[in-house]
Parts: C-alpha cells; sequence; structure tokens
C-alpha cells in the first residue's frame, strides 16, 4: 500500500533532514537595509564568479530588522553581516553585547545620495532649496507669533520661482532610514534657514528639543504621502500624478533616468561627484557590519567583506558605483580595517 | 388536455396570461438572472484583464537580445603567470577581451558611428557575459589560444530596445545607454550579430543582480519551490490522512475529538504569515535547521496545509456511502481492512484533489517564507538530491516579490514572466487534480 511506503520515506526524509542540519554553514548569509541589497547582492555574484566560495545569501528588510537578528546572537543559525543605512545605535550594541556578539567590526562602503525628482513631462521643478520644502512640508508653521496649520497648497504660494503646481510630495515612510535623513538634513535645514526655528524657539521659550521636533513633524493633511513601500512604489504614483514630486536614492534616480527628472537641492545637482565632494547636501552613509566571532568559522566571510571594498568593486569605477554609489574617499583606512579585524570598540 | 383555456375557470385568468403576481416572480427571476450574469461578467473581465496585463507584460521576458561573436581566447590575458592553470584570472580581467572582440567586429563591419567611443561599444554587453565566458574557459582550457564562436547576452537597455521598451526618445534622456548604441545595434542586427531569441536562461538561470537584469532567471526559485513541494506532499499527505481516518472511522464522538475538529477547521484560516513565525521560533531557533532552506519552508508550508488535506479527506471519507462498510463489515471485513480496502480507495479522487489543491495554495505562498530567511537573494542552485533540501533557495512567488521591488524597469517585465510561470504550474496542478477526480470518480 503506498500509504505505508510514504510514511516510511516521510521519516527517512526526516532522519536525512537531521543528520544534514548538523552540517556546517558553507555560505555567507547576510541581511538588512533594502538600501544596501542592490549593492550586496552586485558584489555577491561577483564573488561568486570569481572566488571558490559559494555565493552569500542576501536578505533585505531593513536596516533595524536586519541589526536586530545580527544581535541575536553568534553561531551557525544566526546572520554574519548584518546591512545598515544608519550606524548602530548604542541600544543595539548593548543588545548585541547582551546575546554576546561582543565584537562587531563596522564597514563603511560609500554614501547614497537623496534626490528628489518628479516626471519628466511634469511641472518644471529643477531646483529647489531645503527652506521651500520645510515650508511645503511641516505641519504648522509660526505666523505673527504662533503656530498655525502649514496653509500652502500650492508650490508658487511659497516661492514665485517654483511652478504654479498643486504640492504633492511623495516621501519615505516612518519605517525607513531614508526618512530620518530627509527630515533631519532637508526639513530641519529649512526650518532653520527660513528663520521659522528662531520664531518657534520664542513661541517655545527656548525649549530646543521640542523646536526641533515642532520644526520636523510632517504635515498628515493629504499633501505629503507616506510610501511605506520601495522606490517603485514612488515611481509608480510619480507616473500617476504630474504634480508630484517623489524622494529616492540616486541610485534607483539613476537607474530611472528616462522617467524622472532630479532637482536640484540648494543649487547643487545630485551626481556621485557632488556627493563625494560634499557639495550635495542629502547624503547618508552605507554599512555593513561584520560578527568577528564568525570570521575563519563561516568560509569566506572575510574574503567577501575584503572583496565588497576592494577598489575594483567598491572604488569610484566599479560596478557599485556605476550602479549609483557614492565611492568613499577613505576607501583604503576600511580595507586595512577588516585586514586587521579592527572591531567598533578597538577603533574606538 | 386539448382544450385547456376553454376550461379554466372563469374569474381565475388563463394559464397562458400572466397575472399580476406571476409576473412579479418571473421579473424577480429575470433580475436574479441579471445579477448573475452581472457578477459572472465581472469575475470574467477581473481575470482578463489581469491575464492580459501579465501576458503583455511578461510573454517578452521568455526573448532575449544575444550577440553572437568570434572571441579569442588569448593564452597571455587567460594564463597571466604561464604555469597553465587559470589561478588569476577574474571576471575583471576578461572584461576587456569581450570588449575588444565586439569593437574588432564592429570596426570590421564598419558600421561605427561617428565619435562613438570603444566603451560604449562595450557597454552593449551584459555584465554577465564575462562570467559566461569565464565559465566557457574554466571547462574548456584546451581551447586556449585559439578562436571560439559566443553567443553572450546583450545589455538590459539594448534587450528593451529590440522589445521597445528603450526608444530613441527616452535614451535621449537616459543615462545608461546612448543613442549612438541603440544606432549600431540597429547596425548589428542587419549584420546578425545581434537577434533576439527565445530564452531558455529565463527558466534556468539563478537570479542576478540589479546590474544585469537581463540574465536573471528562475532556477533556484523552481528548484526551491519544486523541493518544497516534494517536502509537504512526503509529509503533509500521511500525516492528513492517517489523521482523518482516525477522526473519521475510528475516534469515539466525544468532546475530546470534537475539541480536535474544531481546532482543525480554525487552523485552516490563520493567516499563513503566524505559520511563519512558528516556523522561525521552532525549526530556526529550537530544533537548529539552516534558515533559507527548503526543508524548513517545506514544514512550514506542511503545517499551513495539513488543515486543507484533512478537511478534504474527511469530506471525501464522508462522501463514501455507509452501505460500502455495512457490506465489508457483513462479510467479516476487520474495522481496519473495510477502511484500507473499500473506504480509502473509494475516497482517493477527493482526497488527492484536497490534496493538490493544498499543494498549489502553499505553491503560492510568500509571507511565511519571509520570516525563515527565503526571501532573498540566492545565486547558488540548491544541490540535487537530499542535501539540496538544506541548501539556501527562494520560492517562485518570492521571486516574483524580488523582482518588483528593483529599480531597473527591466525588471518588471521579469516578474511579470515570472508569474506566467508560476500561473503554469498552478493550472497544470488543477489540471492534474481534475484529471485524477474524472479518472477515478465513482457515482453511487
Amino acid at each position: 500500500m503506498s500509504f505505508t511506503k510514504l510514511t516510511v520515506s516521510s521519516l527517512a526524509i526526516m532522519a536525512c533532514a537531521a543528520a544534514a542540519s548538523a552540517q556546517s554553514r558553507e555560505n555567507v548569509q547576510v541581511a538588512g537595509s533594502s538600501t544596501v541589497l542592490p549593492y550586496a547582492s552586485i558584489v555577491a555574484e561577483a564573488f561568486g564568479e570569481n572566488f571558490d566560495f559559494p555565493t552569500p545569501v542576501v536578505e533585505s528588510g531593513g536596516s533595524s530588522a536586519g541589526l536586530k537578528r545580527f544581535c541575536e546572537g553568534v553561531g551557525e543559525n544566526t546572520i554574519d553581516i548584518a546591512n545598515a543605512s544608519r550606524p548602530i545605535r548604542e541600544g543595539e550594541i548593548e543588545a548585541c553585547a547582551a546575546a554576546g556578539v561582543t565584537d562587531i567590526i563596522e564597514v563603511r562602503i560609500g554614501y547614497d545620495g537623496i534626490v528628489f525628482a518628479s516626471q519628466t513631462d511634469g511641472p518644471a521643478f529643477t531646483e529647489f532649496q531645503p527652506e521651500q520644502w520645510y515650508r511645503a512640508m511641516a505641519a504648522e508653521i509660526p505666523q505673527d507669533g504662533a503656530m498655525v496649520a502649514n496653509p500652502n497648497s500650492n508650490w508658487s504660494d511659497i516661492d514665485d520661482s517654483l511652478p504654479d503646481a498643486e504640492i504633492i510630495a511623495f516621501i519615505p515612510g516612518t519605517k525607513h532610514g531614508t526618512r530620518e535623513v530627509f527630515e533631519e538634513q532637508v526639513i530641519l535645514q529649512g526650518c532653520e534657514d527660513s528663520g521659522a526655528m528662531e520664531q518657534i524657539m520664542e513661541i517655545n521659550g527656548g525649549d530646543e528639543d521640542a523646536t526641533e521636533e515642532a520644526c520636523m513633524a510632517v504635515r498628515s493633511d493629504g499633501v505629503a504621502v507616506d510610501i511605506d513601500g520601495d522606490y517603485t512604489e514612488t515611481l509608480a504614483r510619480i507616473d500617476s500624478n504630474p504634480n508630484g514630486v517623489g524622494v529616492f536614492g540616486l541610485a534607483f534616480y539613476e537607474n530611472n533616468t528616462d522617467k524622472l527628472k532630479v532637482a536640484t537641492m540648494g543649487g547643487v545637482e545630485p551626481t556621485t561627484e557632488t556627493i563625494a565632494a560634499g557639495e550635495y547636501p542629502v547624503s547618508r552613509p552605507l554599512y555593513f557590519y561584520i560578527k568577528k566571532a564568525h570570521i575563519g568559522v563561516i568560509p569566506g566571510l572575510k574574503e567577501f567583506a575584503a572583496f565588497f571594498v576592494s577598489d575594483e568593486i567598491a572604488g569610484p569605477s566599479g560596478p557599485l558605483a556605476q550602479y549609483g554609489l557614492v565611492a568613499d574617499p577613505e576607501l583604503a583606512d576600511t580595507q586595512s580595517k577588516i585586514e586587521s579585524e579592527t572591531t567598533m570598540s578597538e577603533s574606538m | 388536455m386539448t382544450d385547456a383555456t376553454a376550461g379554466a375557470p372563469a374569474g381565475k385568468g388563463s394559464l397562458l396570461e400572466e397575472d399580476k403576481r406571476t409576473k412579479r416572480r418571473n421579473a424577480a427571476e429575470a433580475r436574479f438572472k441579471a445579477y448573475g450574469l452581472g457578477a459572472i461578467g465581472i469575475a470574467v473581465t477581473a481575470l482578463l484583464l489581469l491575464l492580459g496585463s501579465i501576458l503583455l507584460n511578461g510573454l517578452s521576458s521568455f526573448q532575449q537580445a544575444f550577440i553572437t561573436i568570434e572571441i579569442p581566447l588569448p593564452a597571455d590575458a587567460l594564463d597571466q603567470d604561464g604555469d597553465g592553470a587559470l589561478d588569476r584570472v577574474t571576471t575583471f580581467t576578461v572584461k576587456p577581451i569581450l570588449e575588444q572582440a565586439l569593437i574588432a567586429r564592429v570596426d570590421e563591419l564598419n558600421i561605427r558611428p561617428v565619435d562613438m567611443s570603444d566603451s560604449d561599444i562595450g557597454g552593449i554587453i551584459s555584465g554577465e557575459a564575462p562570467a559566461t565566458f569565464l565559465d566557457f574557459v574554466r571547462n574548456n582550457e584546451d581551447l586556449i589560444g585559439e578562436n571560439a564562436e559566443f553567443n553572450i547576452l546583450a545589455n538590459g537597455r539594448i534587450d528593451g530596445f529590440l522589445k521597445g521598451r528603450v526608444s530613441m526618445e527616452s535614451a535621449a534622456r537616459d543615462s545608461n545607454v546612448t543613442q549612438d548604441q541603440l544606432i549600431l545595434t540597429n547596425q548589428l542586427i542587419e549584420n546578425d550579430v545581434i537577434e533576439q531569441r527565445f530564452n531558455w536562461d529565463f527558466i534556468t538561470n539563478p537570479d542576478a543582480s540589479e546590474n544585469r537584469p537581463e540574465a536573471a532567471g528562475l532556477g533556484v526559485a523552481i528548484l526551491g519551490s519544486l523541493y518544497m513541494m516534494i517536502v509537504v506532499l512526503v509529509l503533509a499527505l500521511p500525516v492528513g490522512v492517517a489523521a482523518s481516518i482516525y477522526l473519521e472511522e475510528f475516534a469515539p464522538k466525544n468532546r475530546f475529538t470534537d475539541i480536535i475538529e474544531v481546532n482543525i477547521a480554525n487552523l485552516a484560516a490563520v493567516p499563513s504569515i503566524v505559520y511563519g513565525i512558528l516556523g522561525l521560533a521552532i525549526f530556526i531557533n529550537f530544533a537548529g535547521l539552516p534558515q533559507s532552506s527548503p526543508l524548513v519552508g517545506g514544514l512550514v508550508l506542511t503545517l499551513m496545509t495539513l488543515p486543507t488535506i484533512i478537511i478534504a479527506t474527511r469530506a471525501a471519507l464522508k462522501s463514501v456511502p455507509p452501505s460500502i462498510r455495512d457490506a465489508a463489515l457483513g462479510v467479516g471485513a476487520s474495522k481496519m481492512q473495510t477502511v484500507f480496502h473499500h473506504v480509502l480507495p473509494l475516497a482517493a479522487p477527493g482526497i488527492l484533489t484536497g490534496t493538490i489543491i493544498g499543494l498549489a495554495q502553499a505553491l503560492g505562498e510568500t509571507a511565511p517564507l519571509l520570516l525563515i530567511g527565503m526571501v532573498a537573494f540566492v545565486r547558488d542552485y540548491p544541490e540535487l538530491g537530499l542535501e539540496g533540501f538544506t541548501d539556501p533557495a527562494t520560492a517562485l512567488p518570492v521571486q516574483v516579490y524580488n523582482f518588483t521591488q528593483r529599480a531597473d524597469p527591466a525588471f518588471v517585465e521579469r516578474a511579470s514572466g515570472a508569474i506566467i510561470t508560476l500561473l503554469v504550474f498552478l493550472v497544470f496542478m488543477n489540471a492534474v487534480a481534475i484529471f485524477l477526480r474524472r479518472r477515478f470518480e465513482r457515482r453511487w
């Protein structure tokens, strides 16, 4: 009877599985930021082609989720590398240490620019200032000594140089690391530039934290639309809304230059060169974190990390820069850091 | 009753003439039919729109632009230290060989657009080509020093030009392709250097990174899905069937079995992501099975499919008439003989249909796989055979999800292509279910 056969074979499979699980993991396991994911997969692919090690497995899920899994402990069932689009936080280092992950190597792979783009055929959004974004996005702005709900509904209300078009912005949702950068480097900067900060400070009676918070509060009346998905979702929204302006990563924009036109910020055009030179104001470093305890245990881990930041990959003419990464001018330091396996506590 | 009209009682109206009430009832029926047709119409339109858009977007992913050129295998470049081993060759060192070969061919045909740079010509070649080339050289070391003809992939933008996704106008704005490259592509097509062909690689290749959408395929995902389905079939079928036979035929009917029954029905309605959390906690963190492996994925999907199979099997067992059991018991068969020799074979078509529908459901599931690490970029095929069950892999619906998240517009087509492949698998499985039911179904 086939029923008995099936039962026997299922038991056999389970036994084999148990036996197989005892064997050690051979591939490097990476997880974390969806911004770093494309870079990590480009490197993983090239690593698999040029080394005798298996291709690393790269998962996404976000910087915080990745670091959380990274800090689960040491061992083959935990990941070896966490990608992050922001530096690891103090609390995360503590959580790591509590789980036994004490030696962490921090690797900065380069910089990512954040750009403001709209439909190619839409209104002429070509030049922005942080100040204009603050006045378009703020929930409340100071007026005659009191905070009032943001009255601006048209870009030309804010500045005559901007096109006469309804304000509709697609900005990253709060779960994205990009949102933090957007709030701090654009909105907060704009708040300061426009002089609104001083006025709010007066209204608040000098409370700095409350002022910053009031500056960075984004309006929720439908003018600023949070996008919790990926940039592909932002692109789809822009596609169907000629007046929409979206916030994208530089790499995403560079792959879709035929559909999007980019605006300058503070008079600087976002390119890998202007970002590397520090002229373009909105950018952030990208990192990955290595568990030192796994070096030597998981085959190819150190080689993968070294390959990731090698000149031919992460340098200015490598495939990562070609995809949109802004190469780190201090790449040589990073390379020697991996060579000597310098952990975060040692380098401090 | 030839004179029924004449004989109809006066005042009650004619049977052939509708009175008010009949009219109302008939109108209600006509309205209901119209609603029904409307409902079917909506469903069919939705299906057609969905299929239409997917086919329109995705069919092109089965075609791909290839460049056919003769490439030299220079001994000095491939074997740099002259020891006969290919130890220091990388995809970076062989890339110029391919580019030079294409440039030479272009100049030989004398079709280079004015002022087009060498690096722009090299840009027509896919980033995957050096790896393909290197693979070939490693497997054919005896050919070093000679020439060999190659079919290498063209860049995704060039492929998009052949498919109409990229045009001269869009190229003017696109920083990843130049108009010169497109003009040269047209020339190369005329000279039979570039041509579009059916792309088996889309089915067999592993996933590729965002720099080379033209090389991305479903190989690893198909293998991963297959391995998971094997695990589900091998575990869920016997366990599910055994559980239902016991519950249906042997278990006493009391409060305890009632509770079990209600719980199984509830389990069938649990959102699938919950099984993912369970799988992470039990199979990976507790049992220590490797993450991202089809074995864990299969175990999680088994948990998800079990209730479906149990419910279908119990319905199939219930539909076997009691007279069959009575007759078997009557001629002296034991309870177990009755069940296994008579009831189970008659219920088999129903059980198989339920199982296949459960499998089809599991095949399309992504949510639980997210938590066990199968939503990932995996480029190495899982090994064939038992070890493959513990190697990292992805699954077909996961690949669709991954493709839709990528920046390069070429992945839109590949996502739809992956959906078509997934649908073909689902239609095939459902067809098998229908066939089995037709073939073995009995009526009483």
